[in-house]
């Protein structure tokens, strides 16, 4: 009886070992929209982007791609505002990791709004082929 | 006295008669899902123009029946229009958006 609770507790550990390993591996694809307040100067803009930028790398993301869509007006107004700085990230991420993520979105006073969607297989090919489409006219 | 089968057999021989021939266009248009006909995978919620199309001038969302839209994408478009008007790409309330 003894000798079998012993091997049950091994298997187990086994099992859990194996749940960890699957953890760290699957990294999900991510794209992530958010708008900062129109009131930041160009800096500010730039230093709150890159903060949101090593927050990920920081915690194990990889940055697939950035996009900047500069002061866009908004289709009604947030926050007493008309306009924002849009910002785009495409990330690869381990899951757990988002909604710590999300809540520095929160706790930013200059975003005003910010919106995170993983992508499955249909829209990471869209992804992909925006990206091409966006590059060239930039350049 | 006709029968009523001979009168429908019989078209104008019958006692049933229009004065002029009834020319009513009875082709229903037929529909069909812009999506699936175009091989479209994933709806875009960054495209706000091309999501103008699927909503009224109120900026409601226009149903399948009007659209011809299959269900499966019916409920991506949806959920794409919805997310745009989160980031202030698309209105909630409108008046006259087109």
């Amino acid at each position: 009886m003894r000798e079998n609770s012993v091997d049950k507790l091994k298997i187990y550990r086994i099992f859990a070992r194996l749940k960890i390993n699957i953890k760290i591996k699957t990294m999900n694809h991510y794209e992530s929209v958010f708008i900062l307040n129109p009131v930041l100067s160009d800096t500010q803009v730039k230093e709150t982007v890159k903060k949101f930028e090593d927050y990920l790398v920081s915690k194990g993301a990889e940055m697939i791609s950035k996009e900047d869509w500069g002061l866009k007006k908004l289709a009604y107004p947030i926050q007493k505002k008309k306009t924002g700085f849009y910002h785009l990230f495409e990330f690869k991420s381990p899951g757990e990791e988002i909604s710590a993520y999300e809540l520095e979105f929160r706790r930013d006073d200059s975003i005003m709004r910010y919106l995170t969607v993983r992508l499955d297989k249909d829209a990471a090919a869209w992804a992909e082929k925006r990206r091409e489409r966006v590059k060239p006219s930039k350049k | 006295m006709a029968s009523i089968e001979q009168q429908a057999k019989g078209g104008s021989k019958g006692e049933i008669r229009y004065l002029t021939p009834l020319d009513i266009d009875t082709q229903v248009k037929v529909k069909y899902c812009r999506f699936k006909k175009n091989g479209f995978k994933y709806i875009d919620y960054k495209d706000p123009d091309f999501l103008m199309y699927l909503v009224n001038e109120q900026g409601k969302i226009l149903p399948r029946r009007l659209t011809g839209t299959s269900l499966k994408y019916q409920r991506k478009v949806a959920q794409a229009i919805k997310r745009a008007r989160h980031l202030a790409l698309m209105p909630y309330v409108g008046d006259m958006l087109k």
